[in-house]
């Protein structure tokens, strides 16, 4: 399987005529892990949103502009099942179905059309890729409620993943966790770089330094979000181009 | 402690016992008026001399039948109008004040009412007569804002993230419904079924119009029954020395209502875990 890249081009955001996020473009490169930062109400979850169109289910929001996977455009107007098949998407607070760890995986496959028997396979393929497999092989037909919040959110990882999808789209994945479990998501997270293509938002900027391939920065201008810089990791921490990003990663604006 | 919490606890306290005390000597009476009657016969025997002797077995019958059309009727749509307000009238917005405003109107219209149109319109319109049926159809309709309401509620307090999730994965509609949503809202839809089962069993008024009041066994659903509410009414108000039996009568309605309350309960517990 290979990972595409993945291109927004001009995207903005609309909650009824407000504007979320205007304009805004970024490029994820394959297999690469981009962060997404910025102060609160810039858009950047709104701009996550929308990539896999969850913002459709969002009552008076609407999208404009394009995003490309592996150069090629998607539609709009279409179904939004096969897409979000191939982007898959991890939220801030750990969101297991109530069912048991093992139905939580198989429940999506069946929704796909897996056929039973594979069911079980990738489900435990899934499990050993969060590294969740030692911890519960012995207990999946338990509450996946029962979960620690670290597992519980890995075990929402293995769910996005267990799709098979080629992009991820993490909304914040460490920042309702304790500090033992961040570690551990995010150790996970770096290791499903060049496997996944990866877009995480975060708010914490010591964090996108540590294990973002790039970063996107984005801002609030005239009461709306936009995108000031989005370069490579090192070269918007160590020589921003833009006096706003300076200024927010050095710790004095945000 | 200080004073004004010790004496909201005072309050409180003896609140609850105004509330408990009646209720105990509600059923302490029943107990000393119909104890005696019950027995084994008393509910395996029909009734004679007009209830005076005998016991209750064909108005078991008749109101297990009633009760049955009236669930099978009033779950099912209940449950189907609940999921199409909580699925598709998102709360806060007009429609959904609107449809939610006329259903607890029609919660409140009184029973009596529900018996003219179910009279008119069930025995009547429809030709079905003074019968089970008519009785059953009718406490439906009675029952069905009730259902709607509070199962509504139940489906509405289902966790928006697990909405999101079922999003993100393209879960489909009939997928999330019956996966997710049904079983986390159950035990608030089994409370709208106990409500409905606890209005249906102690109306009288609507079934006075619809199902009749004939003691015998009946033969079918177009039959006209009586159902146990509608006896106990008939004999203590109707037929002299007829209390201890309306006791009685009175403490079975008692203890089918705990039995189905328990029942509805256990089925309907917060579903999780096992499915393959």
């Amino acid at each position: 399987m290979t990972s595409p890249t993945l291109e927004l081009q001009q995207v903005s955001v609309y909650y009824g005529k407000q504007a979320a996020i205007e304009q805004a473009s970024l490029n994820v490169r394959a297999g690469e892990l981009m962060a997404l930062v910025g102060p609160s109400g810039c858009g950047k979850s709104s701009l996550l949103a929308s990539i896999n169109r969850m913002t459709d289910g969002v009552p008076g929001c609407s999208v404009k502009g394009t995003v490309l996977l592996g150069g090629e455009p998607l539609a709009s107007n279409r179904d939004a099942t096969a897409l979000r098949r191939r982007i898959g998407m991890v939220f801030q607070q750990p969101n297991p179905f109530p069912l048991s760890i093992i139905d939580n995986l198989r429940f999506p496959l069946a929704e796909h059309g897996v056929p039973r028997r594979e069911r079980d396979i990738r489900a435990e393929q899934a499990l050993r890729a969060v590294g969740l497999w030692e911890e519960v092989s012995g207990r999946l037909s338990q509450s996946a409620l029962g979960l620690s919040g670290g597992q519980q959110q890995r075990l929402c990882i293995a769910r996005a993943l267990v799709l098979k999808p080629q992009v991820l789209l993490l909304d914040e994945p460490c920042s309702a966790l304790d500090p033992v479990s961040s570690k551990v998501v995010e150790e996970l997270i770096v290791s499903l770089k060049g496997r996944y293509t990866l877009l995480m938002v975060t708010h914490n900027l010591a964090q996108a330094r540590r294990i973002a391939d790039s970063v996107t920065v984005c801002w609030v201008q005239e009461g709306c979000g936009c995108v000031v810089e989005s370069n490579d990791c090192r070269q918007v921490f160590e020589q921003p181009s833009h006096p706003i990003t300076a200024a927010y990663c050095a710790g004095e604006a945000g | 402690m200080r004073w004004p919490d010790r004496l909201a606890g005072v309050i409180g306290a003896l609140l609850l016992l105004a509330v408990l005390v009646p209720m105990g000597l509600m059923l302490w009476s029943l107990l000393e008026q119909g104890a005696g009657v019950i027995s084994v016969d008393f509910l395996l025997d029909d009734p004679r001399q007009a209830g005076r002797a005998g016991g209750i077995a064909a108005l078991l019958v008749s109101t297990g039948w009633i009760l049955a059309v009236c669930l099978l009727v009033a779950v099912p749509m209940g449950l189907g109008c609940a999921l199409y307000l909580s699925e598709q009238v998102p709360a806060g917005t007009r429609r959904a004040q609107w449809l939610g405003g006329t259903l607890d109107m029609l919660a409140a219209v009184p029973s009596i009412v529900y018996g003219l149109f179910g009279y008119q319109f069930f025995a009547i319109s429809l030709g079905l007569g003074f019968s089970l049926l008519s009785g059953g159809l009718a406490l439906a309709l009675m029952v069905l804002p009730l259902m709607i309401r509070s199962a509504e509620q139940a489906l509405r307090a289902v966790p928006l993230s697990y909405r999101q999730a079922g999003e993100s994965l393209s879960i489909s509609r009939w997928g999330w419904v019956r996966r997710i949503l049904i079983p986390q809202a159950a035990p608030g839809i089994a409370v709208g079924i106990i409500l409905s089962i606890g209005r249906a069993l102690a109306e009288t008024a609507v079934l006075l119009f619809t199902a009749g009041y004939v003691l015998r066994q009946p033969d079918s659903l177009l039959d006209s029954g009586r159902a146990l509410s509608v006896h106990i009414y008939d004999l203590a108000m109707n037929v002299p020395g007829g209390m201890p039996r309306a006791a009685a009568t009175g403490l079975v309605l008692v203890a089918i209502l705990i039995v189905l309350n328990l029942s509805v309960r256990r089925l309907l517990r917060p579903a999780q875990g096992a499915w393959q």
